[in-house]
């Protein structure tokens, strides 16, 4: 299930985009369950250096990654306006850290482009999609990568 | 009363219980058949059991179950009635009869057909059994076709004017009667079902004077009144009528409109009819006569369609009260023992919810309390204390309801025991201890896969043939024990056989064949044993329909410790095996230790800790550059630093003024363990880390603490066996080991 491509033809879908370091990503607004505030999480021993933690959310224990460090762009650094968005990732409820919340945007289906298969930074595992506007580009994160590569990390270590 | 689906979700709930019952008589008398003696009632117990499955079976056309149960029933009729002799050969019969039975009730209950071959073949072979000439299908037809009895009073469905309204009982137990369990109460009470009943107790007066006691004076004379027929008040009688004298005489109908008997019919009508010998001087009874109120309403339970209302024109067919009346008798019997509610799982599972939130709320508003800096012995600390004390009561009473016995289950592995030996050729005992303990039913139903696994194994691979025991000086026939005890606030359920131990050398061929193991690698028993445990392992020389896959004993770890539990082996060469499984006793709350670990919270395991040090500096050794022994009462422990297996931080705890933790298992092994602080004592709820992130080395769980704050858990069992090398382990002892996977 590719973010974009969730959405039936023709009706646009709408996206939640969002800052990781000073890039700009996107994903399908309908795996968002809420955004919230950063707050200070339970470390989790022998956890990949993204997995911050564990934190309380209305009595359900969701692990916060970093997704900067997921991405390969390094520890996301702290500033005031960081958010966490509680998403459901393969069945389970994970939070993301980004540096900030942009905006929503609508997209009809067939304005996402396949991902070009040329790039070889570690970022690309988990695009699934590129959305071009008139002025910028948006990549879609591809939830089902990043959850898949995460249980493979967790089972490594435990 | 309410829908007919629902009855019918009741009859499957009941026949569980029937079949429990029947496979308890068996086990009973499988012990008397081995010890030499038989108590009667034990084979009454299994026919009853037998009987009302049949019964309750015809009512709801389950055709397939009313005929096996019939044939079975038959067979058990003849033992009963001592036509036949309880053989060995027969109770393996029995075993069989009773396990296909219980399948047939799980197909009924899930609303499929059997296979009509395997019924017919099942039918044929216990029908084999019966020396009678009763064919089984005839009795078939007379038990359950409504049968029109003609006692020569006119045509039951005919002019009520002429129907029967009853009969005079005459009821003279021996002594026998009593000497087998019978109270002629409960066959009083069931008599009443019937209709309108009235007794009356002689006192023999007859004043023989004899000695003895235990002989019966009372005899008792009873007036029934009742639209029934002869049929099931015989059926009440059923048991009790080889211990006594029973007369049944029709009253004839006298007094048929039933709104005008009770103010015409005197009550010189019920003697005029009584049989002369006993008269029933009851002049109360003639106005009850026709009234609806049955004076037990206990029996509630009772058909419907018996009361009293006789004199209906259409009287109501007779086929399905000997049974329902039959099948009372010994679900009334568990009644008198243990008065139960049925409940919907849901309600429950959603109550233990919300008391996992109570006790977290409760924790919210005691450390809200304490930062509100109130005195000790203030209003509001009392008040919370006591509220305190209810939430444990609440959550304990919760959590007993949701406790169940193990008999159901080791009762179902009964069942598999006797296939796997059958198929694997074995000749087995089996076993069972402890049937009482009780365990959060959650953990019991997923105990089901993994236990069946270590039986089949014991079976399969454990125990040896009969030729090989025999060699081997030991008793032909091999046994299995499946045992269940309360141990330290977990729950050990263990599987021991007797057979030939586990074999290590062809273990570690195996093993070594399957690349599981490096060619030149020495391993130490226990290390042997703990290869079971691994993926893909399997020593079955050939793969067979029971075991050999090399997909038990790993599947059965990993479902055990996903319950929070351990698995361990003991096994002695040429003695046996013995598999425990260490279980907590409920997957939501436990009692925890918070204490403070370089500046995290964690929660260890109250059930684990043994006592709480403060090392004084002459206690404490160091050993190498990282590892300090502690010395407790001359006794050298390892001291396991929380702090730095978690990575919190590279120092001890000890360094910084710490605690330790006295640490014992089940195996006697100790181990210390160093915090920085102890918090407090508190019952923590668990939250499971795995359902949204996956498994943490040395974290059991996760629970919410008083601040909304996260806590983990510590799993003590990977912490102690982390902290301890292989090499120490195996230096333990050559051939036994307890070995914890």
């Amino acid at each position: 299930m590719i973010t974009g491509e969730a959405a039936p033809k023709g009706r646009k879908g709408e996206f939640l985009t969002f800052y990781v370091g000073d890039q700009e990503f996107c994903m399908d607004i309908m795996l968002v369950r809420e955004i919230r505030s950063w707050t200070s999480v339970t470390m989790l021993p022998h956890a990949p250096v993204d997995v911050l933690g564990v934190m309380n959310l209305r009595g359900d224990i969701v692990p916060i990654v970093d997704l900067s460090a997921r991405l390969g762009l390094g520890p996301c650094e702290r500033r005031a306006r960081n958010v966490i968005i509680i998403a459901m990732i393969s069945e389970q409820v994970v939070g993301l850290l980004v540096t900030a919340v942009v905006d929503i945007v609508n997209v009809a289906p067939e304005e996402i482009q396949p991902m070009p298969k040329i790039s070889c930074a570690e970022a690309s595992d988990f695009i699934g999609g590129i959305i071009s506007s008139k002025d910028h580009t948006l990549r879609v994160l591809s939830t089902d990568a990043l959850g898949a590569t995460m249980s493979a990390t967790i089972r490594a270590l435990a | 009363m309410s829908s007919l689906s629902e009855i019918r979700q009741l009859f499957f709930v009941e026949c569980e219980e029937q079949l429990e019952e029947l496979t308890d008589g068996l086990d009973a008398l499988q012990d008397a058949v081995s010890d030499g003696e038989q108590d009667p009632e034990t084979v009454n117990t299994i026919f009853r059991a037998v009987h009302s499955i049949k019964g309750g079976a015809a009512s709801f056309s389950l055709d397939a179950i009313t005929r096996f149960a019939h044939v079975f029933e038959t067979i058990l009729d003849e033992v009963r009635g001592g036509q036949q002799e309880l053989t060995s050969e027969l109770m393996r019969e029995f075993y069989a009869a009773s396990d296909y039975l219980a399948e047939l009730v799980s197909l009924g209950a899930a609303g499929d057909e059997p296979d009509a071959a395997a019924l017919e073949g099942q039918i044929e072979r216990i029908g084999a059994l019966s020396t009678g000439e009763d064919d089984g299908e005839a009795d078939l037809s007379d038990a359950f076709v409504p049968v029109s009895l003609d006692f020569g009073f006119g045509d039951p469905a005919g002019d009520d004017a002429v129907q029967s309204d009853g009969f005079s009982i005459r009821f003279v137990p021996s002594r026998a009667l009593y000497a087998n369990g019978h109270e002629p109460l409960h066959l009083f009470r069931e008599l009443e079902t019937l209709g309108t009943l009235s007794v009356e107790a002689l006192l023999d007066e007859g004043a023989d004077a004899t000695d003895d006691p235990e002989t019966p004076r009372l005899s008792w004379s009873l007036t029934l009144e009742t639209a029934c027929d002869e049929e099931p008040i015989r059926e009440i009688f059923e048991f009790a009528e080889p211990h006594a004298e029973i007369t049944i005489d029709p009253l004839p109908a006298a007094a048929p409109a039933f709104d005008l008997s009770a103010f015409e019919a005197p009550s010189d009508d019920d003697e005029g009819f009584a049989p002369p010998a006993f008269p029933i001087p009851s002049e109360g009874e003639a106005p009850e006569a026709g009234s609806d109120v049955l004076p037990f309403p206990a029996d509630a339970a009772a058909p419907d369609a018996p009361a009293s209302d006789a004199p209906a024109p259409d009287a109501p067919a007779p086929e399905p009260d000997p049974d329902a009346a039959e099948e009372k008798k010994p679900g009334a019997k568990a009644a008198a023992a243990k008065a139960t509610v049925r409940v919907n799982l849901d309600i429950v599972d959603d109550l233990i919810n919300i008391v996992g939130e109570l006790l977290i709320t409760q924790s919210v508003v005691t450390q809200a309390v304490q930062e509100a800096g109130l005195q000790n012995g203030t209003r509001l600390a009392t008040s919370l204390e006591e509220f305190r004390s209810l939430t444990r009561h609440i959550q304990e009473g919760v959590m007993a309801i949701r406790a169940q016995s193990v008999k159901p289950l080791f009762q179902r592995m009964g069942r598999i025991v006797r296939e796997t030996a059958q198929i694997a050729g074995k000749n087995v005992r089996f076993v069972t201890e402890g049937e009482d303990t009780e365990v959060d039913r959650t953990v019991i139903e997923r105990l089901v896969d993994p236990l069946t696994h270590i039986l089949r194994n014991a079976i399969d691979h454990g125990l040896e043939t009969s030729e090989t025991r025999v060699a081997a000086g030991k008793d032909p026939q091999g046994t299995v024990t499946l045992s269940a005890a309360h141990r330290s606030g977990r729950v050990v359920i263990e599987v021991a056989d007797n057979g030939g131990g586990i074999n290590r050398e062809k273990v570690l061929a195996s093993a070594i064949s399957k690349g599981l193991v490096a060619e030149n690698a020495v391993l130490g028993p226990a290390e042997i044993d703990r290869l079971l445990f691994t993926p893909g392992f399997s020593t079955a020389s050939a793969v067979t329909s029971l075991s050999g896959r090399g997909v038990g004993m790993d599947v059965v770890n990993s479902e055990i410790k996903r319950l929070g539990g351990r698995v361990s082996i003991l096994s002695t060469p040429g003695e046996g095996s013995t598999i425990s499984i260490s279980l907590p006793l409920t997957l939501a709350v436990m009692d925890g230790m918070v204490v403070d670990v370089a500046g995290e919270t964690l929660v260890v395991p109250i059930s684990a800790i043994a006592e709480t040090i403060r090392p004084k500096a002459a206690q404490l050794h160091r050993i190498d550059r990282t590892a300090q022994m502690l010395n407790l009462r001359n006794v050298v422990i390892p001291i396991i630093d929380l702090g730095q297996v978690f990575g919190y931080s590279t120092e001890s705890a000890i360094e910084r003024d710490g605690v330790l933790l006295l640490l014992e298992d089940d195996q006697g092994t100790q181990r210390a363990l160093a915090v920085d602080r102890i918090h407090e004592q508190r019952q923590v709820v668990i939250k499971s880390l795995e359902s949204n992130y996956g498994h943490v080395d040395c974290v059991a769980a996760a629970t919410i603490l008083g601040d909304g704050r996260i806590a983990l858990i510590v799993d003590i069992d990977e912490i102690t066996h982390r902290g301890a090398p292989a090499s120490s382990a195996s230096a333990s002892g050559p051939d036994t080991k307890g070995v914890s996977a």
